[in-house]
């Protein structure tokens, strides 16, 4: 096994990942930086977002409102320091971004034009048309191409953080060209690994989005924090989940059942105006759109499809030029995937898995319980999201996060003692160990592909948008059984070079542990909060919840529960309230 | 080391035959060439000029072969279809931006031909066409 | 839904067992709105998990499922059954790049060329990021904007006829990143980029056969940017020879 020798080794090269890497080349241009992928940096899933990214920077918004709203979005579950330190850096970051090239959308006088966006009160998320987030990540990566310092290793496919004396020293990785594993020793370990959608069977992320980052962190011992709160986004194609983003209703689509009618004002979101509302109708947050379609699915006033229930965006109000001009990807995506165009037809959508607030747990230096290791991203969690995250704050907390994680990195490896070497190799060659039995393993009877569809049906039964303990208990159960029959799977493919059928397998492998804890800890949040609503606890229980939830690895069976204290720092808990009431 | 990644060769002689759009833009290539020889052809002539007006006499005579009057047939096709195919693109190689908006190629191709009948009018005339 | 059962006839390499590449193929039930993507997707998970290709986004926006269909570089994942014509559909590895295996091709050449274009704003004096942010018009933006929306799918460098005949070609996409970088009205850098543009491997080897352009899933242009290239750099060559400078004011 060959031993490349870095001082911040980066897992991941998406937005988090990027800006990580840009951190460090820029305060330690002497420091050397592993930037590991497991595909291309532009492929990565950053690129798929569309509506932008949240930050103070127009006349009549303040700071203040920027946190009140993302604290209240998360259902008093966030941070409060963390989020402060974010709309505080928030701005700083997206001008930087500006800095660097990114073709922000502008207004006439040449300033960056801001769009509304769910749940926040004032204009404040700036875009670039409606592919946000692939420019976001091609200036990121185009950017990081000047750097000396940094080094790529693309299509390096992570497996295990090697952790020695307790610290973590280095990542073991598959070079998927070779097939050979690589040991990557490092004074500091940065997790951008990016999100799980894919545990879910329909979903907006990319099939590259399997939880390896926090998979890894939780078997090294570390805990994943509040992963039962999962974003459903109102609006996916039927079909492909392919996502169209919020900027559709923040520019002014609205969302009509069956009827025609606009049933968001049923769930305390009204008036309905014929104008967008910020904080109402359907510029209300994720959640609370997401649980009406539920209700009005049991209703039977959504529309039956070919694809299975759907509600309808309609936005040929806005007229072909507005839509061109600011949403040419949905219009283009909307026509090729269900054939609808949006000037002149109406789109059919449904609630989608988005996104994970959970993660990895870090402190606000984006720093996890084990010295030496960092996360930042989708794949962590500091927690400025809460129990819900608001539309476009995350590509800046990638941002605003990633270069914290980038240069605490470097503090880090400036301190750190020497490293364990023959402890670092012995932990490099138990990480081959594991891969090696893969391939090894005899015919045990079971499938990878069945496996990862019972896993998929398991939790949108069990972790959907709307949860009760029954089916929350089979859940479990089933992700236990899942696991156990895992590692009964064998490689059809026992080849070296790009061999797909292992990577999908160790990718199933890092979802079931992700799953699991994601289960357990839904099943032992007994309230409703955010994006966790439960049929049998339907209310918000600060008493007993006002906590993140911890779930430690114990190997094969159940995660180990632990909780934590929110840091709440000015706003005390209180009714989440939108529509025409909303402040 | 397993890997070992295939080049998949192309003939260098035979790889636009593959695909009608590489065999369109060989045949525009190849058509260059008329252009080419009549623009020695011209040379010859200019050349010929120079030399005296027995040299001149004897081009002219040469012009007038019908083997010449067919070349200069299909060099005058060939050269209708490379200026409208190069008109046709000069929007996108030299595109005009008027405030936000681009200036629709259609108006800058019609742009190029008005030139285009302009200055051969000019020339026309200056050869004394317009005279009879 | 309508299902039609459709054979794809994908070319196969496994470097470690074949010599040369070879045609394998699948008979695969479709629903109606598959895309060439879904089909392959069907194709590993149930029909043979040996086969290996890249693929992510599934909404045309990653760039990594480009591949041959019918002869023809495109995004499977944006390539609809329907659209194909009745029979067989060959899938190939993307033309003018070695095969790694199977439908995965080696992308060095290609990552190699964007970093060399120098893809990144340059300036003389970096603007503080206290002083805030540049101006920019929405006419100054709509300038270059068309030339930033490249996925870095590589089915240009698929179709083009030169970078097949002539491999040290920068191509396409990378002289379109260039151009996009040159054209934004916050760069200052387009004298360093020409060193590499105007050079022997750069603009000058494009003969504007538009291939790149026809196949080009984002409707990026490739060929206009760098015919645009060669005119600026002729002014340029003009300029200088009458003693009025050259390169960017
Ligand atoms: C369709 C869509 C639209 C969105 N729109 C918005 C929006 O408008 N605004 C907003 O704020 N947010 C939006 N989001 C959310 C946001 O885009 C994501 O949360 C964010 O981009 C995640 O970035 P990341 O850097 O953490 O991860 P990613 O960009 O997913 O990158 C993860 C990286 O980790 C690498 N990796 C993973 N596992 C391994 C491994 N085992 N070994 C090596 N490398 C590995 C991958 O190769 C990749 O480079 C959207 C999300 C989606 C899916
Ligand atoms: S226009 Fe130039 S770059 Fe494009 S395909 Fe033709 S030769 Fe290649
Ligand atoms: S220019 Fe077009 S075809 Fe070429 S890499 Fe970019 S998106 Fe793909
Ligand atoms: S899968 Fe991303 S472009 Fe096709």
């Amino acid at each position: 096994m060959e031993t490349i020798k870095t001082d911040v080794a980066i897992i991941g090269a998406g937005g988090a990942g990027l800006r990580a890497a840009i951190a460090v080349a820029e305060s330690a241009p002497d420091l050397k930086v592993a930037l590991i992928s497991k595909v291309y940096p532009m492929r990565s899933h950053t690129v798929a977002a569309e509506g932008g990214a949240a930050g103070v920077i127009k006349q009549g918004d303040s700071l203040e409102d920027h946190f009140n709203d993302t604290v209240a979005g998360g259902d008093w579950l966030c941070d409060q320091d963390a989020v402060d330190l974010f709309i505080r850096q928030a701005p700083v970051e997206l001008t930087q971004l500006e800095h660097w090239g990114c073709p922000w959308s502008r207004e006439k006088n040449g300033h960056v034009a801001v769009r509304p966006f769910g749940g926040m009160k004032n204009e404040r998320t700036w875009f670039a048309a409606d592919k946000s987030g692939f420019h976001i990540l091609h200036t990121l990566f185009q950017t990081s191409l000047k750097y000396p310092s940094i080094e790529r290793y693309d299509e390096f496919y992570c497996t295990d953080l090697i952790v020695a004396d307790g610290v973590c020293q280095g990542v073991s990785a598959i070079e998927m060209r070779t097939g050979l594993m690589q040991l990557f020793q490092a004074r500091s370990v940065i997790i951008a690994a990016g999100g799980a959608g894919w545990m879910f069977p329909f979903t907006t992320n990319g099939a590259i989005k399997t939880a390896d980052g926090m998979a890894m962190a939780y078997r090294a011992g570390v805990p994943l924090k509040d992963m039962e709160f999962v974003q459903y986004h109102p609006t996916g194609l039927p079909g492909t989940g392919i996502l169209l983003t919020e900027g559709c209703r923040g520019e002014g689509g609205i969302l009509v059942n069956k009827d025609g009618y606009r049933y968001l004002q049923d769930y305390d979101l009204g008036p309905p105006d014929p104008w967008p509302r910020n904080k109402a109708m359907e510029l209300g947050p994720r959640d609370r759109l997401s649980q009406a379609f539920w209700h009005e699915q049991k209703k039977g006033r959504t529309v039956g499809s070919r694809w299975g229930d759907v509600v309808y965006l309609d936005m040929r109000h806005l007229g072909e030029k507005k839509i061109n001009e600011k949403l040419p990807l949905v219009r283009d995506l909307a026509a090729s995937y269900v054939g609808a165009d949006p000037v002149h037809e109406l789109v059919p959508v449904r609630p989608v898995v988005h996104y994970m607030m959970g993660g990895i747990h870090t402190n606000i230096d984006a720093a996890t319980p084990m010295p030496g290791l960092y996360a930042a991203g989708e794949c962590a969690c500091v927690s400025i999201n809460g129990a819900n995250r608001l539309g476009s704050n995350s590509l800046t907390e990638l941002l605003v996060f990633g270069k914290r994680a980038g240069e605490h990195a470097v503090e880090h490896a400036r301190s750190a003692a020497q490293p364990s070497e023959s402890e670092i190799r012995q932990k490099g060659e138990e990480a081959r160990k594991r891969v090696t039995d893969l391939f090894l393993r005899e015919d045990g009877g079971e499938n990878i592909t069945t496996i990862r569809k019972e896993m998929n049906e398991t939790m949108e039964s069990g972790a959907g948008i709307y949860r009760a303990e029954d089916s929350m208990r089979e859940t479990c159960d089933k992700v236990l059984e899942l696991r156990e029959r895992f590692s009964r799977v064998h490689l059809e493919d026992k080849s070296n070079v790009f061999n797909t059928n292992m990577l999908y397998t160790m990718e199933v492998g890092s979802m079931l542990e992700a799953a699991h804890a994601v289960a357990f800890s839904a099943i032992n949040r007994k309230e409703s909060r955010g994006s966790h609503q439960r049929l049998d606890y339907t209310a918000r229980d600060d008493g007993s919840f006002l906590k993140h939830s911890l779930a430690y690895y114990q190997g094969e069976v159940e995660p180990r529960m632990d909780y934590l204290d929110v840091v709440i720092t000015r706003s005390q808990p209180g009714q989440r309230v939108y529509g025409g009431s909303a402040k | 080391m397993s890997r070992k990644p295939y080049v998949r060769e192309i003939s260098h002689t035979t790889w636009y035959l593959a695909r009608r759009r590489d065999l369109l833009h060989m045949a525009q290539e190849v058509t260059s060439l008329f252009i080419g020889i009549y623009t020695i052809m011209l040379l010859w002539g200019v050349k010929a000029l120079s030399e005296g007006p027995g040299a001149y006499q004897v081009f002219l005579d040469a012009l007038g072969s019908p083997l010449v009057i067919a070349f200069n047939w299909i060099t005058f096709v060939i050269m209708l279809y490379h200026s409208i195919s190069w008109f046709s693109v000069t929007p996108k190689a030299m595109p005009v931006q008027i405030g936000e908006e681009f200036l629709p190629g259609g108006i800058i191709a019609a742009g190029h031909y008005i030139a285009w009948v302009v200055v051969s009018a000019v020339i026309y005339y200056l050869a004394g066409g317009f005279n009879g | 839904m309508t299902q039609r059962t459709v054979e794809l006839s994908i070319l196969r390499y496994r470097p470690e067992e074949d010599d040369k590449p070879w045609f394998q193929t699948y008979q695969v039930p479709c629903d109606e709105d598959w895309v060439v993507l879904d089909a392959i997707n069907y194709v590993k998970d149930h029909l043979d998990g040996s086969l290996s290709y890249r693929w992510s986004c599934h909404m045309a926006v990653c760039g990594s499922c480009s591949m041959m269909i019918n002869g023809d570089p495109a995004l499977s994942c944006k390539t609809f059954i329907r659209d194909l014509p009745e029979g067989p559909v060959r899938i190939e590895p993307l033309a003018n790049f070695p095969i790694e295996r199977d439908l995965v091709v080696v992308m060095d050449d290609f990552m190699e060329k964007l970093q060399r274009v120098k893809p990144y704003l340059i300036r003389s004096t970096e603007k503080p990021l206290e002083e805030g942010q540049h101006l920019q018009s929405p006419a100054e933006l709509k300038k270059f904007k068309q030339y930033t929306l490249c996925i870095n799918c590589a089915c240009c460098y698929s179709a083009c006829p030169q970078y097949a005949l002539i491999p040290e070609f920068i191509g396409p996409a990378a002289l379109t990143l260039a151009h996009r970088y040159n054209q934004d009205s916050r760069d200052q850098g387009r004298d360093e980029r020409e060193d590499v543009v105007a050079s022997n491997e750069g603009i000058w080897d494009c003969s504007f056969a538009g291939a790149c352009s026809d196949v080009c899933p984002k409707h990026v242009d490739p060929a206009s940017a760098v015919q645009q290239m060669k005119i600026a750099s002729t002014v340029d060559w003009f300029m200088r020879r009458l003693g009025l400078g050259g390169g960017k004011s």
